[in-house]
């Protein structure tokens, strides 16, 4: 029984300590205050308002979805088709291979943020939409090179031999067994390389311009600038979009368990 | 009947590992093979070179006549049901089934017509919605054959399909294929490693060992008349006795075993005067009596020890030399340990084997 309750007590302080800088900013979004600071004196929407009719802050939700959209479908045509290619035993150095594609993980975003602003310049990409989508792909790839190798490792190899067997020509099986049977984990690839573009505030500090500015990169000045509780909004908004993304990937999940 | 497929000194190594040795096989028009041997004997390789989904490393594959090494598996025409019956999860029964015939570009009313007979055919008619996913391994598997059976193939191979069932239902499905076999003339590849799983269904019994064939025959001569040791022991139980060759007469020898007594029996293969080699007895050919009989060849016994078995009494017996198993029918009196008996067998009943 005690160790019920030390388990218990523990669990909740954990959540708590996680949470903690959630509970800290959400309630400031609601404030009428003009400083991002408790107590707060009356509850409006007024910053709600701001972030969605000031310039800077549409242009940078504006941005953000712009750039989300092309990061989120490069990364997972990229990171699918190696995923694929990683799946052939045929190929050399595989193991090394698989590492290589989840570099940028664990590489510090400053360093690649310095090494993308050298190589982007030299083809004149810096401060362009292509530029930052392709520095976030960078960084994107890699979860769905998990998800999508994941999802594929799940799959019988013995059911496209049976396919290939039956008269599918390998595009077919393709087409046919092996992309649908992926298909959860192409979707939960794809959501989390938007999240992690939406999320990406280092390397959009080296590749974008004033053009460019995401919602992230945008809370991250004004925080600098002036603290205004429109930050608080736009953290109030991070959070349902992620709320919501999260929704989306569990429920295609069960529906995809579902015709199984 | 003509030869339809042929492997021609087909040989596999993966690595440096040799898992298919110099095999020269030939199966005919609607017959059932059965490829039988232990686990790891190269038995699943050989299959999948015919279905093309390995290359041989050196060797031809012929089918109707025509080398199909540089043919790809989906244009090979060939229906493989696999152990794990290789469902697609993401499909219903019906959409299973008709995935082959779809592949070859039949019209929507015939696909659906074939698709209906197929499932009458496995007794499945009314899970035509299902997903695998909720059908019990015997329906799977009975989808599975539907399917490698639907689109009408040149020939049909199996690997070890049964292997996942429990027992009453893997003896239904070998009665139900074997008559689908009869039924439809197929041509059938069936790999096993069950030996009375190969006896029950096959035309013919190819017996792997190593990656090389040891003996092909019937049923009947792969028990009957082991060529080697190895299928001796491998398919059904035997007593295997040391003896050396006295005499060579025609399609028999007589040999003496170490305790002196002379044996004449029926010989696999040939064997000279002089050499040692040795006798296979099945158990169930052995006769016990107290007195000495009539029979040819009479071994002098001592009973061991004696189980009944329901259908039969298996009786443990210890020669001077050797030990000797009989299985009596079920009718046969009891022999207590310690009984003095004559175990007697015919010629016909025991086979001269050489090492
Ligand atoms: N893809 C492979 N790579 C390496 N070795 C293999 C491969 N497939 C089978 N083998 C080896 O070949 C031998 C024969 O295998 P297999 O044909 O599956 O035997 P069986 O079906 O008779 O049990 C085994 O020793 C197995 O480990
Ligand atoms: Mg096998």
């Amino acid at each position: 029984m005690p160790m019920k309750i030390a388990k218990a007590t523990f669990a909740t302080l954990t959540i708590l300590f996680l949470v903690a800088p959630l509970i800290a900013i959400l309630p400031l979004a609601f404030t009428s205050s003009v400083i991002l600071t408790y107590p707060i004196p009356s509850w409006s929407l007024r910053w709600f308002e701001e972030l969605f009719f000031a310039d800077a802050w549409r242009r940078a939700i504006v941005n953000s979805l712009i750039i989300g959209t092309g990061t989120t479908l490069l990364a997972t045509i990229l990171g699918t088709a190696a995923s694929l290619g990683l799946r052939n035993r045929l190929i050399l150095f595989r193991g090394t291979m698989r590492t290589l594609f989840l570099l940028p993980m664990v590489v510090p975003a400053v360093v690649l943020g310095v090494g993308m602003q050298v190589l982007l310049a030299g083809f004149g990409l810096t401060n362009s939409y292509l530029g930052v989508i392709i520095a976030h792909t960078v960084v994107a790839v890699p979860f769905v090179v998990v998800s999508v190798t994941g999802a594929l490792a799940g799959i019988d190899e013995r059911v496209e031999l049976a396919a290939q067997s039956l008269g599918a020509a390998p595009i077919t099986v393709f087409r046919r067994i092996t992309l649908p049977l992926a298909m959860p984990g192409v979707l939960s690839g794809a959501v989390l390389a938007f999240a992690t573009s939406l999320d990406e505030v280092v390397l959009t500090l080296f590749v974008a311009g004033p053009n460019q500015r995401t919602l992230a990169r945008q809370m991250f000045s004004s925080i600098r600038e002036n603290i205004s509780p429109a930050i608080a909004a736009a953290a109030f908004l991070f959070i349902v979009a992620t709320v919501v993304i999260g929704l989306v990937v569990v429920l295609s999940r069960s529906m995809l368990a579902k015709r199984r | 009947m003509a030869e339809f497929i042929r492997f021609e000194r087909i040989t596999k190594f993966y690595g440096p590992l040799c898992v298919v040795e110099n095999l020269d096989l030939g199966i005919e028009k609607g017959e059932f093979v059965s490829l039988l041997g232990p686990s790891g004997s190269g038995k699943t390789t050989l299959l999948m070179m015919l279905a093309g989904f390995e290359q041989p490393t050196s060797g031809n594959i012929l089918l109707d006549g025509t080398a199909i090494n540089a043919v790809p598996t989906h244009k090979r025409d060939m229906g493989v049901v696999f152990q794990s019956y290789a469902l697609f999860p993401h499909m219903s029964v019906g959409e299973n089934i008709a995935f082959p015939l779809q592949m070859r570009g039949i019209g929507k009313a015939e696909v659906d017509e074939r698709v209906k007979r197929a499932l009458g055919m496995v007794q499945l008619s009314a899970l035509v919605d299902r997903r695998p996913s909720q059908l019990s391994g015997g329906q799977q598997q009975r989808v599975a054959l539907a399917r490698a059976l639907v689109f009408e193939p040149r020939v049909v191979l199996m690997d070890e399909p049964l292997g996942a069932l429990d027992k009453n239902l893997r003896e239904q499905m070998q009665l139900d294929i074997r008559d689908l076999h009869r039924r439809l003339g197929l041509t059938i590849v069936f790999v096993t490693h069950d030996q009375s799983e190969a006896l029950t269904m096959s035309d013919r019994v190819a017996v792997f060992n190593k990656g090389r064939i040891e003996q092909i025959g019937t049923p009947r001569q792969v028990y009957d008349e082991p060529a080697t040791r190895f299928v001796a022991e491998f398919i059904g139980e035997t007593n295997l006795v040391e003896g050396v060759v006295e005499a060579v007469q025609g399609q028999e020898a007589t040999v003496r075993l170490p305790s002196g007594a002379q044996i004449v029996s029926a010989v696999s293969g040939t064997v000279a005067r002089g050499q040692s080699v040795f006798l296979s007895i099945r158990p169930e050919r052995v006769d016990l009596s107290e007195a000495r009989g009539e029979a040819r060849n009479v071994l002098e016994t001592e009973v061991t020890d004696s189980v009944y078995q329901g259908d039969h009494l298996r009786v443990q017996l210890q020669n001077a030399t050797h030990p000797l198993i009989a299985k009596l029918g079920r009718r046969s009196r009891e022999f207590p340990p310690g009984t003095k008996v004559f175990a007697a067998f015919s010629a016909g009943d025991c086979r001269v084997i050489a090492p």
